[in-house]
């Protein structure tokens, strides 16, 4: 059985101008152990898809789909209450703004805290251990210091190790990872890709990567989901993607990276749009 | 040759003041430590870095918008050193800036054709017939339409929003454009699209760029000469060739070794590391 399976998913935005179709019948499956990379440019729907998932979407948003299990429990007749043991314990995300994702008035260990309080049954001191373990395995340097730093005292690489381990306090059976690197360095993007998937591989985890970088998915992702407008373009195991993308807008993504140019153009995806008709 | 050379640093240092609190004392962070470099009209330097290296210091610097604490900087024979001088319109029309996000570096206020008109109000005596023409003009030169003139900001997109902010810069034909992370706020696509208006222009206009990018494979695609600042100084400098075919610097090293590979040599390789 497959740890996420979701069929035809649809969600519509109700807008001034009628309702706005953001995606349009998409099939995910995720296997524990497994690192999907979902990829795409912004308004392909990938951040909108996992929003769903995790019923963060606001109410202006319509969505149905024909199946939505998680580990054999239907996420869509879940009642609020429920949701809220599932999210953020069984499976959490996390985002790309790393310092915007933390509150910047609370000390970080105390923001770790909240997430433990909710969803396990540590208490007072068992919580700080707790906090200052997951800040160890995370990889921040003097963790018994920093437990009592707030978000502005750390640098966007630090407060993403944070977001990390606050994703990771409940031993997740899903982490979706939506950009965690875009905001960062190349040298810090490296490092908390290469956390991302040591934690995936200790754990056994099912992983999630939304991202628009194809670097990014050749360096992470077991399978690759390659949408566009709404729409799901392509799906294959990495390997085959690079080699022999199949769908036209895959080969134009890949033909638009500046490594890959040959000539003194790069050609652009709308050059493939009239070609390739999608 | 000296006339080849448009833009010409010279150990160029810029200092801040941090100021101190009740019982802490004052303390001084130099952001750029003792630049120097050349670079040859119509050719592109990509400057090479991560956050806090210094080199948007160095891109305020060289766009007059912050002045230095010593060194000389001088673009197309004209020594620039807005402390003691200030800024004249002449030294306005040599070198002009496109940013990193194109949401926050236009006026919402503003129309689209009074953005790209306001350069040529503010530094010549242009009639203003002659204004709208030369916008419009310069919207179609980036590949928008006359139509966008009375257009506001948020009716684009981000990268229609970049071609405004190049259109804008390159309205005083200036002969120096600063590039400050043009692409990094963009999809892959649109990223190719603005490359390659960028590489257009320059052949068209014979422009000379100074683009600073944290991306090695865009800088490796557009880039002449490369310098790679570590920490205000310069530790690497050279052709591009050179730079990334045999890097000296340890930094250097590892800004390569953690640049992702979107190989499939590299793909094969991880996974078999993986399945090990």
């Amino acid at each position: 059985m497959s740890l996420l399976e979701i069929r035809n998913l649809r969600i519509e935005f109700d807008t001034a101008k009628g309702p706005f179709r953001a995606l349009d019948g998409v099939d995910y499956t995720v296997d524990a152990g497994e690192v999907l990379a979902i990829v795409g440019e912004s308004g392909s729907g990938k951040s909108v898809a996992m929003l769903a998932t995790m019923g963060l979407l606001p109410d202006s948003a319509t969505i149905t789909a024909d199946k939505m299990d998680f580990e054999g429990t239907d996420l869509r007749t879940l009642s609020v209450r429920e949701r809220r043991r599932v999210i953020g314990k069984d499976i959490s995300m996390i985002f790309q703004e790393p310092i915007a994702s933390l509150n910047p008035c609370f000390t970080v260990g105390f923001q770790l805290g909240e997430t433990l309080k909710t969803h396990t049954r540590l208490r007072g001191r068992q919580i700080k251990d707790r906090a200052i373990e997951l800040l160890t395995s995370v990889g921040i340097p003097d963790p018994e210091g920093r437990i009592n730093a707030f978000p502005h005292q750390m640098s966007g690489g630090q407060c993403q190790r944070v977001m990390i381990a606050m994703a990771i306090a409940c031993a997740p059976k899903l982490l979706i990872a939506d950009e965690p690197t875009t905001a960062l360095d190349v040298t810090i993007q490296k490092q908390i890709l290469d956390l991302l998937v040591q934690l995936q591989q200790d754990s056994g985890m099912g992983l999630i990567m939304i991202t628009h970088d194809m670097g990014v998915v050749a360096e992470t992702a077991d399978r690759v989901i390659v949408q566009y407008k709404g729409r799901k373009m392509e799906e294959a195991d990495v390997l085959s993607l690079f080699e022999n993308p199949n769908s036209p807008y895959t080969q134009a993504l890949l033909s638009a990276l500046p490594e890959n140019a040959t000539g003194d153009r790069l050609p652009t995806v709308s050059d493939f749009a009239e070609a390739g008709g999608f | 040759m000296s006339d080849d050379v448009i833009l010409k640093v010279r150990d160029l240092y810029r200092t801040y003041d941090i100021s101190g609190g009740m019982f802490k004392k004052g303390s001084t962070l130099t952001a750029v430590k003792g630049v120097s470099f050349d670079v040859k009209r119509g050719s592109t330097l990509a400057v090479v870095g991560e956050s806090g290296c210094g080199k948007s210091t160095l891109a305020r610097m060289l766009t007059m918008i912050d002045a230095q604490s010593s060194g000389s900087i001088e673009i197309d024979g004209l020594l620039m050193d807005i402390a003691k001088t200030g800024i004249s319109k002449e030294m306005r029309q040599k070198v002009q800036i496109v940013f990193q996000n194109p949401y926050g570096s236009l006026n919402p206020r503003q129309k689209i054709g009074h953005v790209l008109e306001e350069p040529l109000l503010l530094n010549t005596d242009m009639p203003a017939a002659e204004r709208r023409d030369l916008a419009l003009q310069m919207l179609e030169k980036v590949g928008l339409q006359p139509e966008h003139y009375g257009r506001y900001p948020h009716m684009f997109s981000g990268g229609q929003r970049q071609r405004v902010a190049i259109a804008r810069a390159i309205m005083l034909q200036p002969k120096l454009l600063v590039l400050d992370e043009p692409v990094s706020a963009l999809d892959l696509s649109v990223q190719a699209q603005i490359l390659n208006l960028l590489a257009d222009l320059q052949d068209e206009m014979g422009l000379t760029y100074v683009f600073i990018s944290h991306d090695l494979s865009v800088v490796r695609y557009l880039a002449d000469k490369v310098m790679v600042m570590y920490f205000g100084e310069v530790v690497e400098y050279g052709t591009r060739d050179d730079v990334f075919d045999n890097p000296q610097h340890d930094y250097t090293k590892t800004l390569f070794a953690a640049t992702p590979r979107a190989d499939a040599e590299s793909i094969r390789k991880r996974l078999a590391a993986k399945a090990a």
